[in-house]
């Protein structure tokens, strides 16, 4: 199991995975501090259309047009959201709710009728990911890690949320006490000269850049999994900030390798032989944590609780 | 009134002598408003208030609920975006002064139940100092524990923020201002719904505040402790009332114009007022 064909056919979905579900994880952790984790659910219900507009335009899948894309539907849903809100004069949730969901469907509809055959991208990897297919061909073995060759085949979707991942991580450790001062007390963060408008912002960016990234691996639907149940899991793990962070990279890397064997091996145990979705299994693990920490976790009465 | 009357050459002078005047008086003091106006909506919460919090005060503003008086402290801060007015402090812009403010925001402001201990709470009043990447030296450890013993809470460092009682975390909050090292405190009711004991703790650390030359500016709500606790007070109802020395403004007249017919007159006798 851990040999040439692991190597080849799982080594690069797992990795892609992880780092999709770490990357996801580190800013879901303040998204649900700030009360905004369903910021994490509108994102990436957004995402979905940006990125088929983007197809359509630049006939590409590159990550700059996918974020250009996503950026654009973003600011688009603020405006209808804004719009409806204020001539409809309904309260903002439902605003929210309304604008998700259509542009999401739209998304659906553009990308059912327009030609993708030659990428991949169609509704089903857009809504369930495409982990199985990240497969890395040039692989021969674990030596293949040292070929230069076979690691120029590496599917290029590993650098690319690999670098995000990074990027994610460098960010947070550089503006962790901004962000953990902002996310606590933002008018007291405000007194110390701090822009908390732009904080929250580039955090909601940065969360838009992680759902991108990880549309590839486990599609848009799935992804909101991803920003919400390791890091609260990881609440019920801590009454300290930094260690609830470690605790959600922990899990967001237990839900993806676990969740990928699961979704392939797993049906074999049972004597089936077809595989089901990694990311639904991924995202299923997900909320098993969860699950399991709200029942069994040290912290487990904090939450939703007010403080007495 | 008078500008009509005087010539207008006369006029001139004496408008620019008056704002001389206030300018100097705006930086000999410690904090100074002129003409703030805040609106959230369509009418404003705070309108037109200029007040002067002089150095080495300790000054209450007191007024009715919805009166703006929060607004008008975060106002002062730049936390809420001001239509119009200027703030200085110390005869400075806010922006350059920011080193020398502290600020004690209403406790139900924020979510108890966030991941962090005391002792972090207060070193977040060091964070000027630190910046972004700054070493946490042992030194800052022990600042932050003693402002943690200023105001009782000493035994309470370790603890997850959301086991305190309402009147501990006032404390905690007070113990990060002081962490700050500030000689301008802003505290937004700083004693809403604390124990006798906090309450006590509090007004301790806010004279010996003074005492030190410092100012201390308190949104405040209880009236009956006005005269004991501040030496000056800030009468507000959406405009400015009365502002002054406890002595001579908490009167009972000034009351019933801050707070209309809400206020009883049977309560203010039982106030202790100024005469």
């Amino acid at each position: 199991m851990m040999g040439a064909e692991f190597v080849q056919l799982s080594l690069t979905p797992i990795l892609i995975g992880t780092l999709s579900a770490i990357a996801c994880a580190l800013p879901g952790n303040f998204l649900i501090l700030r009360r905004q984790a369903l910021i994490g659910d509108a994102i990436s219900h957004v995402v979905l259309p940006g990125i088929v507009v983007a197809f359509l335009v630049t006939g590409s899948l590159a990550s700059l047009p996918m974020l250009a894309g996503a950026a654009g539907a973003a600011l688009v849903a603020v405006f209808l959201i804004e719009t409806i809100r204020r001539l409809g004069r309904i309260e903002p949730g439902a605003a929210m709710g309304v604008v998700f969901t259509s542009m999401f469907a739209g998304g659906v509809l553009l990308l059912e009728q327009s030609d993708t055959s030659g990428v991949h991208l169609d509704v089903e990897h857009a809504l369930m990911g495409n982990l199985e297919s990240l497969i890395w061909f040039d692989a021969t073995g674990w030596a293949s890690l040292l070929d230069p060759a076979a690691v120029a085949g590496l599917p290029p979707e590993l650098p690319r949320i690999a670098l995000v991942a990074a990027a994610i991580t460098v960010l947070m450790l550089v503006f962790w006490r901004p962000l953990k001062l902002s996310t606590f007390d933002e008018g007291f963060a405000a007194t110390l000269g701090l822009p908390v408008r732009l904080i929250g912002l580039a955090l909601v960016a940065v969360s838009a850049v992680a759902a991108v990234a990880a549309f590839d691996a486990v599609g848009s639907i799935i992804v909101i999994a991803m920003f919400i149940c390791p890091p609260a899991a990881a609440r019920l793990m801590t009454e300290r900030l930094e260690h609830q962070v470690a605790w959600s990279v922990l899990f967001a890397t237990l839900a993806a390798v676990l969740g990928y064997v699961l979704a392939g091996y797993g049906p074999l145990w049972f004597g089936s032989p077809n595989a089901v979705s990694a990311a639904g299994m991924i995202a299923t693990v997900s909320g098993a944590i969860l699950a399991i920490a709200c029942i069994a976790a040290p912290h487990r009465r904090r939450i939703g609780q007010p403080a007495g | 009134m008078s500008r009509i009357v005087t010539p207008p050459a006369l006029g001139l002078v004496a408008t620019r002598e008056a704002e001389a005047e206030a300018r100097a008086e705006a930086g000999r003091a410690a904090l100074a408003l002129r003409e703030i106006t805040v609106s959230y909506g369509e009418s404003p919460a705070v309108f037109s208030v200029d007040a002067t919090f002089p150095r080495d005060s300790l000054v209450a503003i007191v007024g009715p609920n919805g009166a703006g008086k929060s607004t008008l402290l975060k106002a002062a801060l730049g936390i809420v975006p001001r239509l119009s007015g200027t703030v200085t402090v110390f005869g400075m812009p806010l922006e350059r002064a920011r080193d020398r403010i502290a600020y004690v925001p209403q406790r139900a402001s924020v979510d108890w139940d966030f991941p962090t201990r005391v002792i972090d709470v207060v070193m977040m009043g060091l964070y000027r100092e630190l910046g972004l990447l700054g070493l946490v030296r042992a030194s800052h450890r022990e600042r932050a524990r003693a402002c943690l013993a200023r105001v009782g809470m000493a035994d309470f460092a370790e603890r997850q923020i959301g086991q305190l009682s309402g009147g501990q975390q006032q404390r905690v909050f007070l113990a990060r201002a002081l962490a700050q090292g500030a000689d301008l405190y802003l505290l937004d009711e700083p004693f809403a719904g604390v124990d006798a004991a906090t309450e006590k703790a509090i007004i301790d650390v806010l004279k010996e505040l003074k005492a030190e030359a410092r100012t201390v500016v308190c949104v405040h709500h209880d009236l009956a402790t006005v005269t004991d606790y501040f030496d000056r007070v800030l009468l507000i109802n959406t405009r400015k009332v009365a502002e002054g020395p406890v002595a001579t403004t908490f009167t009972g007249a000034n009351l019933q114009a801050t707070y209309g017919g809400r206020l009883a007159s049977a309560h203010i006798d039982q106030l202790k007022l100024a005469d």
